[in-house]
Formats: C-alpha cells, structure tokens, sequence
C-alpha cells in the first residue's frame, strides 16, 4: 500500500494526514449539527490557523536541522508590543507610513532576537533547547517592559485589516481571480516537471496519478475559495461574501515562498543533510553554523509576522499574546511529519498539521470543552504524534 | 617517474596530550596507488582528514603538483583537486543518490533553483557506469545496501575529475562481489592517470592494487616501501613492530 502509493508520487504520510483531518472534520460536523462546517466557523478556523501555521513553516527547518526554538510565543510578544508601540508612541496610527513602518520594525525585532539565540546555539555550542528556553523566559519578560505591562491602543485601521477582522479580506472577485491564477499555475508546473523529467528521459509518476493530484490540490483551493465567499460581509452594503482573509493570503505566500526554499533551493537541500547526518553535511563543506544562524532567524521573522495578525486581529499590543503558541507549533509540525530525530519534514504537512490542531481546539471550543480539558487533549495529542512518528520511522527502516 | 601530485612534508597534528600525527611525510604521483597502513590508532584517519581539509594543520606542508597550499575547511581541499571518501561515506541518510553526489555543489537553473532532473540525469551516467544494477534514483541512502552507498560516495569522488582520491577502508563493510567492484575502479582509475591513498587493513587487497606502502606507528611514518620488493610479511612486521623490513636494512 505504501510503496505503491509513493511509487504514483503521493506521500504516504501526508495523505494519511490529510484523511486523518477529513475524518475529524466530519465527526465534528455531525456533533455540532453542522455548525462546525459552516462557512462562518470555517472562515474563522482559517485565521486561526495562520498564526500557527506560519510559525510551524519556520519550525519544520528548525527541527529538520535537529534544533528547536521554544521562544516562538515569546517573541510574538515581544515583536507585537514592539509593532503597537511604534504606532503609538512614535509614528501614530494616521496614513499608512507608520503602520507600515512598525511592522519592519517588528520583523527586524524578531530577526535580531533569532540572531542573540542561533549565535549561542551555533558559534557557541549552547543546545538551542536551553538556549530558546531561556529566551522564552527573557522576551516575554521583554514584551512586559515595552509599555510597563500596559495594553496600548488605539492601532492604525489598515493595519488591523491584516488580522482578518473588519475588511480583513479581499472579497470574491480576487479571490476567485486568485484561485484561478493559482490553479493554472499548478498545471503548468506539472506539464513544465513532467516535460523536463522527459527530456532527461527520467522516470515519471503516472499520468493519471498526476492528474489525480492536481484535481485534488485544485478542487481544495476552489472548495475553500467557494466557502469563504459564501460567509457574508457584515462590513459590505452590498453582502457579498468575505473572500480570502488577508491573514491566509500572508500564511498563502509565505507557504510558497518556504516550500520552494525548502525543496528546491540550496539552502533548502543543505538544512535537509545536515539533518539528515551533520558530520557527512561538514565533511562536505557545508557552512554548517551559518545555516543554524540562518535558521533561528528565519524563525524569529516568522513570529514577528504572526504576531502582526495577532496584534491587528486584537487591535491592540498586549504583552500576554502567544502564550502556548510554542506548544501549538511544535505539534503542528511533528503532526505534519517533522521528525524529532531530524532530516524529514515539510511545509505542507506543517500547514495540514497546523489545521488539525487548530481544528481540534476549535471543534472543542464548539463543544463546550472548558480550557483545562483542552489543554490536556491538546497535551496528549502532541505525545500521540511523537509516538506515531518512532512508530513511523522505525516501520520505513525495516 | 612523473612530477608528485601530493607530497606531504613534516606534517604535525597534536590534540591535547595526543601527537596524533608526527612529522610525516608522503607523496603520490600520477597514477600510483599508495597505501597507508597501520594499526587503529596510529594516525591514518587524522593524516587523511588533514589532506581533506577537516583538521588544519600545526605544521608542515602540503603541497599539490608543487604549489603549496594551505586547507581551512573540506571546501579548500576539493578546490585543489583532492576528493576523499571517508570511511563513514559522510552520505546523508535522508536523501537520494543525486542529492548526495552533489551536496554542496549542487546544479541550479537559471532562476537559482536546484536543477533536480539535470542532476539526476548526470548522478545516472556516473553512478551506472560504476555498478549498471543501480536503478532507483530517487530512494534514500537509508534504504540502500552497503554496496549501493559505496558506489555513491566512490561516484561523488569521481564525478568532479578529481585527480588526487582519498579512499578511507572503502572495503571494510562490503561483500567479496562488492570488494571487487570497488578493486576493478581502483585499478581502473590508476590507469586514466589519477592518483589514490588507500588505507586498508586486508593484505591481499593491498598487494593488489598499491604500488607503494607508506606504514604509521604511533602517529609516525615507520617506512615507505615498494609493494613489488616486499611480502605482506614483511609490511605486517612493520605494522606490529614498527619496525623496517630486513631486507631494506641489510
């Protein structure tokens, strides 16, 4: 089953995944009477999701590097006091240049505070696990001293439209455009892969499992377009629906942009072997400490931008925000299939991973499960998924 | 004989309390096949991963073709035509043949994407011209046999037109059908011209293929002698006793 499924090019642990998280999604369907697959629940799970998954993105090259960073939520309150404070203590929240301007202020923030952490990590041999633990006690104590452990308000309203709340999306007419763009670009991908794999005369996956796999990426793009526009604009005169959320056009690049650096880049292959095996990734003259630097911030920017939805999604900086949010993370990556053990892991399973989770924690929210429960469920989730994962590799060895 | 590709002048390495390497000196000319010889422990792995730029050295000289050069790093040591295959094969488990023949010298497009196909397409001319069983291109190193990651790392070497090769025990897991795949490569690659340190532990694969032994004891170079005026018990002599053959002496 497996070795036939991967001989058509379909991964079989995300596949599995993938079914994993339709199962779900129907069992809740059926006890929340629907409620839970309604485009109103599915529109907010879809922001939810974000600010997990794009720190996940991050997280899946830290882990495949065999390194891990537990400061994540932290530096999402630290860099979201420092976006509120810029707006509101320096460039003021009219026109456009001072939000704007916060938000690189933000994202230099979390670069700065992943380079402090990789260059113990990297150039001083400290374990990243101490390293981040520590900067997880340090920003956070950080993010309380930008204003004193004071919320500031108010926030720029185009900025808060980047949280997906009011106008937060980009309504259905360049949703639909953008679903089209993106479903051409797939097939031409495809028939670009498939020309080239010829011309070398390589092995190809079969046609139909080809064709196969872009009907199913294409028709899950056009189902979520479909849903999202289907939630009406309470901010619209004319109630039309949503359309994509400005928060998961960010998760939606961002995705991309990591996939491709992560496949089919230098970077990518030279983070995947020294995951793979560090001595073999040294003896190969691989910058091997640069690339962990690299690693930690790319990790912190993520989670200055996850804490920019956060902040404009409340509109407000608090101090308090990502708490847990490494916690989350983590599991949506080892859910995704990033092993713990280093070497495997991707972007896409990060995303579905970083679904499922959120999907759990909002079905249970629709259940009336209270916080301790979810946190325990939670909790155990993420043990289940280590477990699989030894279960997994041990099985792939054989 | 022709100008040395590799010659190795004094060269010292000390870790801690450890002389692991002492003065040594060796060289290698086009087509010859050298063997380092002695027992564990007694510098051959250090001797090499100096030639192969993971330790530098504390002093001496190594010169390539007669200019001298000094390795920071693995990179600096493949830039000046030496290719090493390490015992451990340093292959990442986790990827395919391709990724691995060309880790750190990847190909690209002309957008800076790694061009996969052009590298498997080029892993498949070097790879099968070695051993043509090799089929599946895109398996991890992981699920490969002994052989099959020998002929990995020996095609990695290869595939760069490395003059000057560095083979670590390229037999001490394999198989006899495997051994003799690795041997046939030597002998045929010391005929195109290149030039090979093999450390070895088997004697008859020794006598086979090296022109000359170079045997360390204790971090220092016992003897350098010609395979053809020696027997393997003369050379298993200098191994345990550190001591010249006595024939050379007399």
């Amino acid at each position: 089953m497996r070795s036939n499924l991967e001989a058509a090019g379909f991964d079989a642990r995300f596949s599995a995944l993938v079914l994993a998280l339709g199962a779900i999604w129907v069992a809740l369907a059926i006890a929340t009477d629907g409620v839970f697959v309604s485009p109103r629940n599915l529109y907010n799970l879809s922001i939810q999701t974000c600010v997990t998954a794009i720190m996940a993105c991050g997280m899946v090259f830290l882990i495949v590097a065999r390194q891990i960073d537990l400061s994540v939520g932290s530096i999402m309150a630290f860099t979201g006091m420092m976006v509120a404070w810029t707006q509101t203590n320096k460039l003021g929240i009219e026109g456009n240049v001072g939000w704007i301007a916060s938000i690189g202020v933000g994202i230099v923030g979390g670069l700065l505070l992943g380079l402090f952490q990789g260059w113990w990590a990297a150039y001083r041999g400290v374990p990243a696990f101490v390293v981040t633990l520590a900067g997880y006690l340090m920003f956070r104590g950080a993010a309380f001293l930008v204003a004193d452990g004071q919320t500031l308000a108010p926030l720029s309203d185009n900025f808060q439209r980047l949280g997906g709340g009011l106008q937060g999306s980009i309504g259905p007419a360049w949703s639909w455009l953008l679903a089209g763009v993106g479903c051409a670009a797939l097939i031409l991908q495809t028939h670009s892969a498939r020309r080239s794999r010829a011309a070398y005369g390589a092995k190809q996956h079969p046609l139909w499992a080809d064709v196969l796999k872009v009907a199913l990426i294409g028709g899950a793009l056009l189902a979520f377009v479909a849903v999202v526009c289907a939630y009406p604009d309470p901010s619209s005169e004319t109630e039309s629906g949503k359309g994509i959320a400005v928060p998961v056009l960010l998760l939606l690049v961002i995705a991309l942009v990591l996939d491709v650096v992560a496949r089919r880049t230098r970077f990518g292959r030279h983070v995947w072997a020294l995951g793979g095996n560090p001595e073999a990734a040294l003896l190969s003259g691989l910058p091997t400490k640069r690339l962990l630097l690299q690693l930690f911030m790319l990790s912190g920017a993520l989670a200055a931008i996850a804490a920019v939805i956060t902040t404009a999604r409340l509109g407000s900086g608090s101090h308090s925000i990502g708490q847990m949010a490494e916690l989350y993370v983590i599991a949506a990556t080892v859910i995704g299939g990033t092993s713990l053990t280093g070497g495997t892991g991707s972007i896409a399973g990060a995303i579905v991973g970083a679904l499922l989770i959120q999907t759990l924690d909002n079905g249970m929210v629709l259940l009336d499960v209270p916080t301790a429960q979810r946190q325990i469920f939670i909790g155990l989730i993420l043990i289940a998924a280590v477990w699989f994962d030894g279960l997994y590799s041990k099985g792939g060895r054989k | 004989m022709s100008a040395a590709l590799v010659e190795v002048v004094d060269v010292s390495k000390r870790f801690g309390g450890l002389q692991a390497v002492d003065k040594v000196s060796c060289d290698l000319h086009e087509g010859e096949v050298v063997g380092l010889l002695g027992h564990n422990g007694a510098g051959k792995s250090t001797l090499i991963k100096l030639l192969s730029g993971v330790y530098p050295i504390d002093s001496g000289e190594i010169r390539v073709r007669g200019k001298s050069c000094k390795f920071e790093t693995p990179a600096d040591a493949r830039a000046a035509g030496i290719e090493t295959i390490h015992q451990t094969l340093a292959l990442a488990e986790n990827l395919d043949a391709p990724s691995n023949l060309f880790l750190g010298r990847e190909m690209r497009t002309r957008l800076g994407l790694l061009d996969s196909d052009r590298m498997e397409h080029e892993a498949r001319q070097v790879i099968q011209r070695l051993n043509p069983n090799f089929k599946d291109f895109r398996k991890p190193v992981s699920a490969m046999s002994g052989g099959q990651r020998q002929t990995v790392a020996i095609a990695r070497a290869l595939y760069f037109n490395a003059r000057i090769l560095i083979m670590d025990e390229p037999c001490a897991a394999l198989g006899p059908a495997e051994t003799r795949m690795v041997l046939d490569t030597i002998l045929r690659l010391k005929r195109e011209g290149i030039g090979i340190f093999l450390i070895s532990h088997d004697m008859p694969d020794v006598f086979e293929v090296c022109d000359r032994a170079t045997v360390m004891k204790n971090g220092a170079v016992v003897d350098t002698v010609k395979v053809a005026d020696v027997t393997p018990e003369d050379v298993l002599g200098m191994i345990i006793l550190g001591q010249k053959p006595a024939a050379k002496v007399a």
